[in-house]
């Protein structure tokens, strides 16, 4: 069998998941399965379906893991976001049908030679340094929750951060396929790079107080810096660096401090200073609110989940136990509804995906096109571990998006360009000579 | 580069599988850590479309907390209700979205949302959930007798104070009430009205569960402690002989009787307790020490958290405190022995333990375990749990008991507690008045033990405290004792 011919076969078992979870929720919310379960399980599969036939024209030696496994996180993203705020779940499925489009035309434009961009490697470097800094331009950029990470443009809201990491992967797998030799040799001189991004990453961390995507993209740096070099030392380094002026931030920045001092004590058994209203609450009242709500709301899932739709995310009242639900905390509704083995069969497509892009850079021919699958695989998988290992208290939390699942436009629009990106990679590497 | 890109390809694998292990961590290892908690608000919201289990008292069996049912959203959900309002709010407590829950609605939540862990309990559960019925709780019937609660939230009134009334042969608790009381009706959406509430005391702090984690100023009452320590030790029998000049010398200070101008001049040990002589007691405790008495102390109960269903920070240890911290001396002479021999010095008691006193001395120093709860039934009529008489210790000897009880029974015949007399029962008592510094403000007691007659074990135990008395325990706590025993015994 041919990968196209399994990627078509993913994609069908990805489309009766899809209807079948809209189908649960529909239930669960006490309305007949109406056929709207059944209209939206086929826009679905005909969206991939069409999604598939775009590659099989365009890159048709790709992997043909990838393409399914996104839509099974797609299926889950949508069951969550539609279950949570049919709305929303409305908005979150025009925004894959953007992605899908998005994803369309990156393999159309780029099908004879995606290595062009690697001639326009700075480009996308001053492109990632201004597009993380853009939240923090008076006027343009808006607080949510004390973290600058989103940009108004018109009635548009986008978040840059997620661009900005695909721009990133683009300037270092070309900067550093130039320059790997030299880098290797390990002279003193030539830690100036490194220096001036973790300059970056600080700097990024001060203007818009937003530890993960400073952890992100450093982390992302990091990693494609080793695969260039082959130096562990640098990523020693690198990760000290790191570490102590994220410490020295943590002094300076109330936000930081406060984020890290949740992580390491949500629960207090006596009443401290709470910020929100200047009165004494116990600290699970107040600052840690959010994240115990979001721990209960794991705990309360157990084994099997409560089942898609029956989860508790709101008071008796109606009102909202966990803030932000949606967006930073979908993990912990999936981890409610669909128990361990929902969450677990959700991180499995996460590692499986990895497992595939990694063996994707494995494959390929020329240094560029490894350091661009390698960096793109890595920063999928390090987004995750930021924000669900935040959810899970194993790391300070931080507002980035779940790839696929959380709602949020530009959140799925550049997650498509990743994906393109691995698969045009691997059918070029895929290709018969 | 391939070999960095595999070793890569392994950190990244690990930082997704690291998420996998933290997932069941909290989901298998932390999750009943994580229900446990007060402010779990998932699980607290979650379990209000189980139907709860209902609250019965004992006699006449009613119904203390039922469930309304409310569809919202299309969901089943069920709130408490609760028809006797005030009556038993202390024992049953309430159970709320915005406020939690206390009392018996807290500590016997597993069962009363029927997810206490046991297999038949756990099946029932799950086919109510594939029949996409509600899960049905299990419910509780309590051992209280309802028209005796009534007798004793009335007696006592807009004062502050509490009753506590158990049968000693088996340790069911009859009577619990405590005052000011609130309606826990009000606790979901007009908490301020509690909070509003006041009484004879300040603060009035009507959640507080006085029957069980009120800690007060013993008193005379005490000296059924010490006068059980003073036979145990050998040294005393009831005949022993002392002379009372009216008062009593401690480290050079004068301790008055309550009564200063008309010393008892010689009198034996039992009528010292009947009449509540301080100045025999303060030299039986500096002769014995006050390790010796508390040591006995201990054995009824003292120093440990008295078992009953109720949660454990809606009880409290009696003992000697200091700084609100439990203490028990390290060398006798760190204690005023004299003074804690008749209840003064530091020593903090519950309305629970001094019940379980009396009702050791009652059945022959036999310390039988407190239960509020007689049985928790499922929703197919099936006992999940059977309460049984459970004895703790015997305390001190049956010979030692059965004299002090004859000291108590004298001391209500003619003595300090003839208030507590009741026609047909053969009771026992004794007085306190704790002594706060402040005139008007005393605290006063009285316990109690009754049975048919002289021979026969205690059918009934009793402990009454008033908080701001002016009167005595002989003239405010006894008659309420009376009258709540009376509503209990046939």
């Amino acid at each position: 069998m041919t990968a196209r011919n399994r990627e078509l076969g993913g994609v069908l078992v990805a489309g009766v998941i899809a209807g079948t979870a809209l189908a649960s929720v529909t239930i669960a919310r006490g309305s007949e399965v109406s056929a709207s379960a059944t209209t939206y399980g086929i826009a679905f599969l005909g969206l991939y379906l069409a999604a598939h036939l775009v590659v099989r024209r365009t890159a048709p030696y790709a992997d043909g893991a990838l393409l399914p496994l996104t839509a099974v996180l797609t299926a889950f993203g949508l069951a969550l976001n539609y279950r949570l705020d049919p709305d929303d779940g409305g908005r979150q499925a025009l925004w894959v049908l953007i992605g899908v489009g998005v994803f369309a035309a990156t393999l159309i434009a780029l099908r004879h030679d995606y290595r062009v961009l690697e001639s326009y490697r700075y480009l996308f470097g001053v492109a990632a340094v201004v597009l993380l800094l853009l939240p923090s331009v008076p006027g343009l950029g808006e607080r949510v929750n004390g973290v600058k990470l989103w940009v108004d443009v018109g009635p548009l809201q986008f978040q840059p951060g997620e661009l900005a990491k695909i721009c990133l992967i683009l300037f270092l797998a070309g900067y550093l396929r130039e320059k790997r030799e030299v880098l290797a040799q390990g002279r003193l001189k030539d830690f100036g790079p490194l220096l001036a991004i973790w300059g970056a990453a600080m700097l990024v961390i001060v203007q818009t107080n937003d530890l993960g995507s400073a952890l992100l993209n450093f982390g992302i740096f990091l990693a494609m810096l080793y695969v260039a070099t082959g130096k562990a030392l640098f990523v020693g380094a690198g990760l000290a660096l790191f570490v102590g002026g994220a410490a020295l931030l943590y002094n300076a920045l109330d936000r930081v401090h406060e984020r890290v001092t949740i992580w390491l004590q949500p629960w207090t058994d006596e009443r401290v200073h709470c910020a929100l209203n200047g009165r004494l609450e116990f600290r699970q009242d107040c600052a840690s609110y959010q994240l115990v709500k979001s721990l209960y709301s794991i705990g309360n899932g157990g084994f099997g989940g409560t089942g898609l739709g029956e989860g508790t995310f709101t008071s008796t009242d109606g009102t909202e136990l966990i803030p932000h639900l949606r967006t930073d905390f979908i993990y912990s509704a999936i981890a409610q509804e669909l128990g361990l083995i929902g969450a677990a069969a959700l991180l499995l497509c996460y590692m499986v995906f990895v497992a595939r892009g990694m063996r994707i850079a494995l494959r390929a021919q020329d240094g560029f096109s490894k350091l661009l699958a390698a960096g793109l695989t890595f920063g999928f998988a390090l987004q995750a571990f930021v924000i669900v290992g935040g959810v899970l208290r194993l790391v300070p939390l931080t507002g980035i998006t779940l790839p696929f699942v959380s709602y949020g436009g530009t959140s799925i629009v550049a997650n498509f360009l990743l994906l393109a990106g691995l698969l045009l990679v691997s059918n070029r590497a895929n290709s018969p000579p | 580069m391939n070999r960095q890109i595999v070793r890569l390809t392994y950190v990244a694998l690990a930082l997704v599988g690291v998420l996998v292990v933290m997932t069941t961590y909290w989901q298998t290892w932390a999750a009943a850590g994580l229900a446990d908690r007060q402010d779990n608000a998932i699980k607290r919201v979650a379990e209000f479309s189980i139907d709860r289990g209902l609250i019965f008292s004992w006699k006449p069996r009613k119904r203390l907390a039922r469930n309304i049912e409310r569809t919202v959203e299309q969901r089943t959900l069920f709130f408490r209700r609760y028809p006797y309002g005030p009556l038993a709010a202390h024992l049953v407590g309430y159970s709320t979205v915005a406020r939690s829950r206390t009392g018996l609605e807290r500590s016997l939540n597993d069962y009363l949302t029927a997810s206490n862990a046991s297999l038949s309990t756990l099946v029932d559960k799950a086919l109510d959930e594939f029949r996409g019925k509600p899960v049905e709780g299990a419910d509780v019937v309590t051992n209280l007798d309802l028209d005796a609660q009534q007798v004793a939230l009335d007696a006592l009134g807009t004062q502050c104070g509490a009753v506590v009334a158990l049968d000693p042969r088996t340790g069911k608790v009859r009577v619990m009430a405590s005052s000011p009381s609130f309606d826990p009706n009000l606790a979901e959406n007009d908490f301020e009205k509690i909070e509003r509430i006041e009484a004879d005391c300040q603060p009035a702090a009507p959640l507080l569960n006085r029957a069980s984690a009120g800690l007060y100023v013993p008193g005379s009452i005490f000296k059924v402690i010490t006068a059980s320590a003073a036979l145990e030790s050998e040294k005393f029998t009831p005949e022993s002989t002392f002379v009372d000049p009216g008062y009593c010398t401690v480290y050079g200070k004068r301790v008055n009787n309550f009564d200063t101008t008309s010393p008892f001049g010689t009198i034996d040990l039992e009528s010292a307790l009947a009449y509540s002589v301080n100045s025999v007691f303060c030299n039986i405790g500096k002769e014995l020490g006050a390790r010796r008495i508390l040591d006995t102390a201990k054995r009824f109960g003292f120093y440990e958290l008295p078992p009953l269903e109720t949660p454990r920070d809606e009880r409290e240890p009696s003992g000697l405190y200091d700084n609100r911290r439990l203490y028990y001396p390290a060398r006798d002479p760190d204690i005023d022995a004299g003074r804690m021999a008749f209840g003064q010095e530091r020593m903090l008691v519950t309305p629970l333990q001094m019940a379980m006193v009396a009702g050791a001395i009652g059945v022959g120093g036999r310390l039988i375990e407190p239960q509020a709860v007689d049985r928790i039934v499922g929703p197919g009529g099936k006992v999940l749990l059977r309460q049984r008489p459970t004895l703790i210790r015997q305390t001190v000897s049956q010979e030692t008991a059965d004299a002090v009880a004859a000291m108590m029974r004298l001391a209500v015949e003619r003595g300090t507690g003839t208030a507590a007399q009741l026609s047909g029962y053969s009771v026992g008592g004794k007085t306190g008045t704790g002594e706060t510094g402040v005139p008007g403000s005393n605290t006063t007691w009285f316990i109690a033990f009754a049975g048919p007659d002289a021979e026969s074990p205690a059918e009934l135990a009793i402990a009454v405290v008033l908080q701001n008395q002016s009167g005595t325990g002989g003239t405010t706590a006894a008659p309420i004792a009376r009258a709540v025993m009376q509503a209990i015994l046939p």
